[in-house]
């Protein structure tokens, strides 16, 4: 607790878009109550705080610091380590810093195509010298210094010990302001926090008890891309053969996509005790569907169905760790030459 | 002390640092304006189903989610060789105007604004969005608000999602509008109509009616004579959601008029060694460096620039503001239409009149008869290959190029983002005001480098979404220095 | 089995066998992994056996992607009484995984987060730069 003046309130982004920031913006008038209860420290969007003043607080002079973004740089992770120090309560605010979210799909690739694609056969750039960007230039007047690019997209508790972690992508203002309001409760009343490590700001169950789709048999003969069909309204996504994660998805959001007509994509992350999202949906979505017949079918043709109706998923690993790459077993892809047999950071 | 690190750079959306430079007098020799930050959409899209673009690449950006997602959708459409309905074009222009009406307000208010409204030299704990509603009182904070609140409201209606739209689809959008939701939609635009004349109204209070601001904005300082893109329709009006591109030189002559497909034809973009983001420019005129005039290929993409390159509105309100802002500034006539105002700060003026013709234009479309057609999912039959869609993002023209696989499976991706058209122009704004403002024995406040990010903050940046790319690889090693040299970390591979 | 190189986990039915767990194997040190099953038909538990077969189908696409060989993850069916005929899968797919050679996933795959390595004209001198520079975040 802050020993003069008002509890301090911090949010950064890492490697992140702002639809974090934007979301706390989008819990509207209670911005005022937040105004009302916090100084703010930190928060790059918002106000003018600069790094050299994070590094000059006091260590834990921040009570609750919102860090959203992946960790995809130096830079990112340096200043994990510096609000880590200076934060009473640092929370993984959203997909990104909890599971990776979509900036770890960079972990199906590797830094070389990454580079090739951005700077040397780019479409639109003319870059002749195969000039590339460089952790540090000499130019005439000094040195120009720039985050190093690292292998691998990392959550935040890969880097540092984490207290709370708010799923979605972005969590939705309503469960935003349930756990602001549970802060502002424990910081001036005392109340009880949950117990550090725990996902907060979101449901238990799955994300089809959330929605309001009729439910009926799952078996599914057929994947349908989205523009293929026209879906029947108030029905099951799923049951129609369009992929929906709400299955192995944690629940929070209130189901908003299947509710305009588009599939689940999962960013909520898993649900309890499961480690790893995609293979909770590879299990749930195989599971449902339909190949063969028992004897009608020979061993050959029932292995050549359930190949014809997997082969309707046009990308799964893209679709089913979309948002949990940074947090899944195998974690990113293999490519020649990466590796350096140094032993798991983790 | 020889050189001013500004890190980060703050009310903006993104990440950005200023590297200042001063010589022996103890004036500015050179600034560097980085970007450090990248994710690399470019790359790790590819092996994606096409389709999904529009519910990845909105991840390009938060702030401005909707510009990438309708810019992917239309390069979907171009993509599947299907075109939209006009129903369904009208339910997404629709859409895409509630979503500038939130997004300028947001700028206005929360990013550019608080340097008018708290002065620049305001102290930094009141320098933002919090400082304004105290100052300028919490109805008007609370009108703020609401603008914000009704219009996210219409986009997660019929988007899905508050933030990060899902609706968008190759040829359609994948639910209706109702009835009552219409009905209720143009109560919200009216109400916009209303706050953006409210908008206005405070722009000329708080900063026409302020000599010293008057001043800021007309001083030669933060002024730049470039040329100007923009999207406009068949009567060469702004339009925020289809046309043509064009660009005219500072002189206000059509320079070049193409349609989305052909922009590699005009648009090339450059690297440097010390910054991740890349600089476009006009292919046709060559870069030149960092500077002015029409024999240097550097181009800006903003309110402003939209506002030059277009002969004027559609909607009657705007176009009177249109008008009226051309005047005020001394703009002439020439050919019938107006010269280009180059001065940059007057960009959060030319943001207020759009953010006026996006909410008549909303309850424009939310009038016409076949806005809550129900035909608006298509099913798709071409085999795709290759799209490009264009939106004018709030930030600039932005572009998606997608070349897929028969079976809709993206093998390349090329993005230019509307922040990104104008990293040359920010950069050459922040270097003129920091030459400017810095002179031997000036004493550094934080006022005086708030004025210098004053001079990126008109474009509205955002570069999250002008980093969408990746770099490649890195050299060995990094020293983080502080200002007085020390190392603070230090990295290696 | 007589064959060292395998370490065999027993299930009651195929069908218990979760992605996660062939995943977990090769994270965890496994070279490769394969999945025995009752005949479809034969199964105790009537279709559990076709649950497998969907789902390691769609593993198996899920596994290319990430660069995992097909011949490390098998599936196989068998019953009680074909036992040579299992035991000579195993060979098989032992000499498989010998020919592809280790897996090591955490040490070789996941490894430190290094930084990316630069190869490109350097601006500045890379000798200069690499003189200069310790590492460790």
């Amino acid at each position: 607790m802050a020993q003069n003046g008002k509890p301090k309130f911090a949010m950064y982004w890492a490697a992140s878009c702002g639809g974090c920031e934007i979301a706390v913006l989008n819990i509207g008038e209670r911005i005022l109550d937040v105004d009302a209860t916090f100084d703010i420290a930190f928060w790059p969007v918002a106000a003018d705080f600069k790094y050299q003043d994070v590094r000059n607080y006091p260590d834990g002079y921040i009570d609750i610091c919102l860090f959203n973004g992946a960790v995809r740089t130096s830079e990112n992770e340096e200043l994990a380590h510096l609000l880590r120090r200076k934060s009473k309560i640092l929370v993984a605010f959203g997909t990104c810093s909890y599971q990776g979210s979509i900036p770890a799909l960079a972990n199906l690739t590797n830094p070389d195509s990454i580079f090739r694609a951005a700077y040397l056969d780019n479409y639109s750039t003319d870059n002749l010298q195969g000039v590339q960007p460089q952790p540090l230039t000499q130019v005439a007047e000094g040195e120009l210094l720039l985050p190093a690019f690292y292998r691998t997209v990392k959550s935040l508790d890969q880097v540092v010990p984490v207290d709370y972690f708010i799923p979605g992508c972005p969590p939705e203002p309503h469960q935003i302001w349930t756990v602001l309001q549970a802060v502002v409760a424990a910081l001036q009343g005392g109340t009880e926090l949950p117990p550090r490590g725990s996902i907060i700001g979101a449901g238990s169950v799955a994300v089809c008890d959330e929605c309001s789709l009729e439910k009926h048999e799952k078996q599914i003969a057929h994947f349908y891309r989205p523009y293929e069909i026209q879906p029947e309204a108030g029905l099951c996504l799923l049951e129609q053969g369009l992929i929906c994660m709400g299955p192995a998805t944690r629940s929070g959001c209130g189901a908003l996509c299947p509710q305009v007509g588009m599939g689940c994509r999962g960013c909520y992350g898993p649900l309890d005790d499961v480690d790893d999202q995609g293979a909770r949906l590879v299990s749930a979505i195989a599971s449902i569907g339909v190949a063969g017949q028992l004897g009608a079918d020979d061993e050959e043709e029932l292995a050549r169905k359930a190949g014809l109706l997997m082969a309707g998923i046009a990308d799964p690993a893209g679709t089913f760790y979309r948002f949990s790459l940074a947090h899944s077993l195998l974690n990113r892809t293999r490519y020649p030459g990466n590796g350096d047999g140094k032993g798991e950071k983790l | 002390m020889n050189r001013i690190s500004i890190d980060p750079i703050t009310r903006l959306e993104g990440h950005g640092k200023i590297e200042i430079f001063l010589n022996e007098e103890g004036e500015v020799a050179n600034t560097y304006f980085q970007i450090p930050e990248f994710r690399g959409f470019e790359q790790f899209c590819v092996g994606r189903p096409a389709e999904e673009m529009p519910r990845i690449t909105n991840r390009i950006c938060g702030v401005c989610p909707e510009a990438h997602h309708m810019a992917s959708t239309k390069a979907l459409d171009a993509l599947f060789h299907i075109e939209p309905t006009p129903a369904v074009k009208k339910l997404r222009e629709m859409f895409y105007s509630a979503f500038y009406v939130t997004d300028h307000t947001t700028h206005f208010y929360a990013l550019g604004g608080p340097d008018f409204v708290m002065g620049p030299d305001a102290p930094p704990a009141e320098r933002n969005i919090l400082g304004v509603i105290h100052k300028v009182g919490v109805e008007i904070g609370r009108a703020v608000i609401d603008c914000r609140q009704r219009n996210h409201h219409v986009i997660q209606v019929l988007g899905g999602r508050g933030v990060h739209p899902v609706a968008g689809l190759p040829g359609g959008w994948s639910r209706a509008l109702t009835e009552q939701e219409r009905q209720e939609f143009e109560a919200i635009a009216l109400k916009n109509v209303d706050f953006a004349l409210f908008s206005l109204q405070i722009f000329e209070d708080i900063v026409l009616k302020n000599q010293a601001y008057v001043d800021l904005i007309l001083a030669d300082t933060f002024t730049h004579r470039t040329y100007y893109m923009g999207t406009v329709d068949e009567n060469n009006c702004v339009n925020f959601y289809d046309g043509k591109i064009r660009v005219v030189d500072p002189e206000g002559k059509q320079f070049v008029k193409y349609a989305y497909r052909n922009y590699a034809k005009h648009v090339a973009e450059r690297v440097e060694p010390w910054t991740y983001l890349k600089f476009p420019y006009l292919k046709e005129v060559g870069w030149k460096g960092f500077v002015d005039g029409a024999e240097s290929g550097v181009y800006c993409a903003t309110p402003l620039s939209r506002l030059n390159a277009a002969d004027g509105m559609t909607t009657p309100k705007s176009q009177e503001a249109f008008e009226k802002f051309y005047e005020t500034l001394g703009s002439k006539k020439v050919n019938g239409r107006y010269q280009p105002v180059h001065q940059r700060l007057a960009t959060h003026w030319a943001r207020l009149i759009e953010l006026l013709y996006a909410a008549e234009r909303m309850l424009e479309l939310l009038r016409e008869e076949d806005i809550t057609d129900t035909n608006v999912r298509p099913i798709v039959t071409e085999v795709p290959d290759e799209g490009v869609g264009c939106v004018e993002a709030p930030r600039g023209t932005l572009t998606h190029h997608y070349w897929t696989d028969e079976n809709g499976i993206l093998t390349q991706v090329n993005l230019i983002v509307g922040t990104t058209n104008n990293y040359a122009p920010i950069a050459m704004s922040i270097d003129k005001v920091a030459k400017a403002l810095i002179k031997k024995d000036t004493e550094i406040t934080h006022g005086l480098l708030n004025r210098i990010e004053m001079a990126f903050r008109a474009y509205d940046p955002c570069f999250a979404c002008a980093t969408h790319f990746l770099p490649g690889q890195m050299p060995l090693e990094v020293i983080i220095r502080d200002l007085d040299g020390a190392i603070i970390s230090s990295l290696r591979r | 089995m007589a064959c060292s190189s395998l370490a065999a986990t027993r299930v009651m039915c195929s069908g218990r066998v979760e992605p996660d767990l062939v995943l977990k194997a090769l994270r965890e040190g496994a070279d490769g992994v394969l999945i025995a099953g009752c005949h479809p038909g034969e199964c105790h538990y009537i279709e559990g056996n076709l649950k497998t077969l969907r789902r390691y189908t769609l593993l198996k696409r899920l596994l290319a992607q990430f660069g995992v060989e097909p011949e490390r993850v098998q599936l196989l069916w068998a019953s009680a009484s074909e036992g040579p005929a299992l035991a000579e899968a195993v060979d098989r797919m032992t000499e498989q995984l010998r020919a592809l050679g280790p897996l090591r996933w955490k040490a070789s795959v996941l490894g430190s987060n290094g930084y990316h390595p630069m190869a490109a004209v350097p601006c500045g001198g890379e000798a200069e730069v690499s003189d200069r520079l310790v590492a460790e975040v």
